[in-house]
C-alpha cells in the first residue's frame, strides 16, 4: 500500500463527509459551498487516479462556473423575497 | 470553529494537490516525458498516429475520431445558451445590483489576474492535442475570467455583441473546415492536413484548428451565459 493509496482512501472519506454536509445543511448557500468543496477534493481524486483531463474540467467548471451561478441566482433570489 | 475547521480543509487540500503534483512519476520534469509510458506503445506502432498525430489520445478521439459527436456536443452547448438567453434577456440591461462595492485593489488586481487566467486558458487551448485539457475546459476558462472581471466591478459589462458574432464566426468556421475534409479528402472532418511529428505544437493536423474554433465558440458562449446571470431588466 503506498502513499498514493493511502490519500485516495482519505480523500474518497473526505468526499463521502462532505457530499453528507452538502445534502444535510440548514441554509442553501452552505449547500452551494460545500458543493464546491466537493468537486475541489474530485479534482484531487481525479489527478491521482492519473485523468488530467477530467480534473481540468472538473476544476473549471465544478468549483467555478457552477458555483457561481448558483451564488449569483441565490443572491438575486434572496433579495427579491426581501 | 467553523473558522478551524475551514482551515483545516484548506490546508488538507493545498497539501493533497502539492503531493500530487510533485509525484515524478505521473508529472516529469519539462522535455524529460517519455512518451511509451504515457502513450500504448500499441497506439505508437499503429497507424493510428499517422493518421491523426496527437499525443493526447483523448484529443485524438474527441476531436480526431469522434468529431461529428464534438460538433454535437457544441450544439448542444450553443442551444443551452441560446435558451437562457431567451429567457433572461430583454432589450434594456442593467447590472444586478448586488448590495456589494468592490474597492479599488480589488478592481485592479482583478484586471491582473484577468490577463494571467487568459494566457492559461490559451496555453490550454493551443496544446490541447499535446497536453491535457483542449477546447472545452480552455473556453470555460475564458469565461471564468470574464466572470472575475464580473465579480470584481459592480458597473462592469463585457461586449456581449461581439462574443455573438465570435460565437457565430467560430461554429461557421468548424462546420466549413467539416466541409474542407469533405471537398479535399473522402469525409466530413476528415484531417486533410498532415499529420507532423507527435509531440510538436505544429502537428496532428487539423485538429489544433479545431480545438481553437472550440475554445473560441465555448468560451464567449458561457461568457454569454454568465451576462444573463449578472444582469436583468432595467427597474424604471
Amino acid at each position: 500500500m503506498t502513499i498514493f493509496d493511502i490519500i485516495s482512501i482519505v480523500v474518497g472519506a473526505f468526499l463521502l463527509v462532505i457530499a453528507f454536509l452538502a445534502i444535510n445543511s440548514k441554509k442553501i448557500i452552505n449547500s452551494v459551498l460545500f458543493l464546491s468543496a466537493l468537486s475541489m477534493l474530485a479534482v484531487v481524486s481525479f489527478v491521482l487516479m492519473k485523468a488530467p483531463d477530467v480534473a481540468i474540467t472538473e476544476a473549471v467548471i465544478g468549483s467555478g462556473l457552477v458555483t457561481a451561478l448558483f451564488v449569483f441566482t441565490l443572491l438575486s433570489i434572496n433579495r427579491r423575497d426581501a | 470553529m467553523k473558522n478551524i475547521f475551514g482551515f483545516l480543509i484548506s490546508v488538507t487540500l493545498g497539501v493533497f494537490i502539492i503531493l500530487a503534483l510533485a509525484n515524478t512519476d505521473a508529472f516529469p520534469e519539462f522535455g524529460s516525458a517519455n512518451t511509451d509510458n504515457r502513450v500504448s506503445s500499441q497506439y505508437l506502432i499503429e497507424d493510428n498516429v499517422n493518421d491523426i498525430g496527437s499525443g493526447n489520445i483523448v484529443t485524438a478521439i474527441v476531436v480526431g475520431y469522434r468529431g461529428f459527436d464534438t460538433l454535437g456536443e457544441v450544439t448542444v452547448l450553443f442551444i443551452s445558451a441560446l435558451g437562457v438567453a431567451f429567457m433572461l434577456s430583454s432589450p434594456k440591461q442593467e447590472r444586478l445590483d448586488l448590495k456589494f462595492r468592490p474597492n479599488f485593489m480589488l478592481r485592479v488586481g482583478s484586471k491582473i489576474l484577468f490577463g494571467i487566467i487568459l494566457v492559461t486558458s490559451f496555453y490550454i487551448i493551443l496544446h490541447g492535442h499535446l497536453t491535457p485539457g483542449g477546447g472545452f475546459p480552455g473556453g470555460a476558462i475564458i469565461a471564468s475570467s470574464v466572470l472575475l472581471l464580473y465579480l470584481a466591478d459592480d458597473k462592469f459589462r463585457s461586449n456581449i455583441k461581439s462574443f455573438k458574432i465570435l460565437e457565430g464566426v467560430a461554429g461557421s468556421l468548424f462546420v466549413i473546415i467539416g466541409l474542407l475534409g469533405l471537398v479535399l479528402a473522402t469525409y466530413f472532418l476528415q484531417n486533410f492536413l498532415p499529420a507532423g511529428n507527435i509531440g510538436e505544437l505544429l502537428s496532428a493536423g487539423i485538429i489544433p484548428i479545431i480545438y481553437i474554433l472550440i475554445g473560441l465558440k465555448v468560451g464567449s458562449e458561457i461568457a454569454g451565459i454568465v451576462d444573463n446571470f449578472l444582469t436583468e431588466e432595467e427597474s424604471a
